[in-house]
């Protein structure tokens, strides 16, 4: 369950012209565990900042915000970083470790997690060929394509078949195929129990996936169905 | 930084489980841990070296008197004792005082041959000689200031030596040396952590956008915390190590010197490698466990100071 309680965000601008800039206003709703949910809204509308609430880089300035039946402003760093783990993120502008090739950045999250490089090796190898870059493995990120970032990003942030996953315009790179493909993969993961928020400018896809909508204004939600 | 940018080899290594391996690669800091444990292994020689000078003349000087009695043979009055017997007498009659012993002329010709040659030996000295009398003072003898007018009113011109305010200076030059020591020790380790401190911001900001990225995966700061103080406890403990081991031929000239006071006889003169107290032969040992620690702590610190900016 995830539970957003009249949830304020300011940017604090520390003698910025324009001074403080609201983010996001007065916040409220809720999502069952498994849910599924496209995140849409206008540029700068606040998706963005939504997300960074949900994956714990930032606080809110004001409400309450539940995951995964876990009070977020009560947990200390380690409690924080513990529940990040539980959390997958495909992040807007990707943040692939730039002096790791594909394979051993889609393995960071296992190898946080202490798993066996056994596994790391059978997991990540698995992974990266369903994602189509079976011949890419050894690549940094300088070396691949943006859509090649992105996947290995997306393959990053589901490695942990993670609780909760969070994609921050997943599909920004991607042709259609590959935007499918991708659509199938988060599917398949929304059905063995993730619960999945999608924030996107693209409505076709949207179209194609029917599922409820989070719709942000200026900062304000103005649709949740 | 040849490790972070040209990295030839494309899987992190095993114990790279999170990337930030090659983080702080500061090739300069076992140099200068190395100048900081020269600096340290010099002060703890002279520390310890002042002690053992100072021991040695201490055990010499303290807790003996010297009494001299001129012209000892005559009485003190007519058919009275002889004025060294007198002196003798009251000295073992007052407390505190014990072992009172009369040097016989064989001890005196040894101990003054050094002065005046052969001539002392055979007895043909043209000048009459005091007695001396040397005795042992405990605790409660009287002060040398007080012993002295009471053997004169016996036996006038008698004269009292005492090693206690020789001790006392003594002693006290030997305290504030050990504190300078101290003091420079506890400065040196605190330079040597700063240095490390300053590396390893160096290699925080360089990595910064990878440990937010890692940081955002659920690293704790133990994980992150850890790369770095590895590294920078290796990094330390090899200028530790190296910087004992540039000490110890210069320690062991120190202690060669030293040795020099210490001993009387030049046979029992020690050589190079014996003159090294065993405490000196542990340097560097001692210095690569002790700057492998300040590495380690001095990282831990900065590194977690710096991860609370994150949130
Ligand atoms: N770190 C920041 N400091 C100050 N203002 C910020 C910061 N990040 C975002 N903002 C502002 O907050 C508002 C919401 O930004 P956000 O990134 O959440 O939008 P978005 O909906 O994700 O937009 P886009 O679709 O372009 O990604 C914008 O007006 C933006 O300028
Ligand atoms: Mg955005």
């Amino acid at each position: 369950m995830i539970r957003f309680t009249h949830v304020g965000l300011t940017y604090h601008r520390a003698g910025a012209a324009g001074g403080d800039a609201v983010a996001l206003d007065d916040i409220d709703f809720d999502i069952p565990d498994g849910g599924f949910r496209w995140l849409t809204g206008p540029s700068g509308a606040g998706k963005t900042s939504l997300l960074k609430l949900m994956y714990l880089a930032a606080r809110p300035s004001s409400g309450r915000i539940d995951l995964l039946n876990t009070d977020t402003l009560r947990l200390d760093r380690r409690g924080t970083a513990l529940l990040r783990r539980r959390i997958g993120v495909v992040y807007q502008d990707f943040r692939l470790l730039r002096h790791l090739s594909a394979y051993d950045n889609v393995a960071l999250p296992l190898r946080l997690a202490r798993r066996k490089e056994v596994q790391v090796r059978a997991d990540v190898t698995e992974l990266l060929r369903w994602v189509g870059l079976a011949g890419r493995l050894d690549h940094r990120p300088e070396e691949l394509s943006g859509g090649e970032q992105q996947r290995v990003a997306i393959a990053r942030a589901v490695i942990t078949r993670p609780s909760l996953l969070l994609a921050d315009e997943p599909t920004g790179n991607l042709d259609d195929d590959q935007a499918e493909r991708l659509m199938h993969l988060i599917r398949s993961l929304n059905r063995m129990g993730t619960t999945i928020i999608v924030a996107t400018h693209n409505m076709g896809l949207v179209a194609r996936h029917p599922a409820p909508v989070l719709e942000l204004v200026d900062g304000r939600l103005v649709r949740h169905g | 930084m040849a490790g972070w940018c040209g990295m030839a080899k494309r899987h992190a290594s095993r114990a790279d489980r999170i990337g930030l391996r090659a983080a702080m690669a500061d090739r300069l800091l076992p140099f200068m841990v190395a100048a900081m444990s020269f600096l340290a292994a010099l002060a703890l020689a002279g520390s310890i070296a002042a002690g053992a000078l100072a021991s040695h003349w201490l055990s010499g000087a303290q807790g003996l008197m010297t009494v001299e009695v001129p012209t000892p043979t005559q009485p003190v009055a007519a058919n009275g004792p002889l004025r060294q017997d007198a002196v003798l007498t009251l000295l073992q009659a007052t407390r505190g005082l014990s072992d009172a012993h009369l040097l016989s002329g064989a001890e005196l010709a040894a101990l003054l041959k050094p002065w005046l040659g052969a001539a002392a030996a055979d007895g043909t000295l043209p000048i009459a000689l005091p007695a001396v009398i040397v005795v042992k003072a405990d605790a409660q003898a009287p002060d040398a200031a007080v012993l002295g007018p009471k053997l004169a009113s016996v036996a006038p011109g008698t004269i009292v030596d005492s090693g206690a305010r020789w001790a006392d200076r003594l002693a006290a030059l030997t305290t504030s040396l050990r504190a300078s020591a101290a003091a420079v020790l506890v400065i040196v380790a605190l330079v040597a952590a700063s240095v490390v401190a300053v590396a390893v911001r160096a290699g925080l900001s360089q990595r910064r956008e990878a440990i937010e990225i890692i940081h955002g995966l659920g690293a704790l700061d133990s994980d992150i915390a850890n790369q770095f103080a590895l590294r920078a406890m290796r990094l330390a403990a090899t200028g530790g190590l190296l910087g004992g081991v540039v000490a110890l031929p210069v320690l062991a000239w120190l202690a060669l010197l030293s040795s020099s006071f210490v001993a009387s006889a030049p046979a029992e003169r020690p050589d190079l490698v014996t003159a090294l107290p065993p405490l000196l032969w542990g340097v560097p040992v001692m210095f690569t466990l002790a700057t492998a620690l300040i590495g380690w702590l001095a990282a831990q610190v900065t590194v977690r100071g710096w991860l609370k900016r994150l949130a």
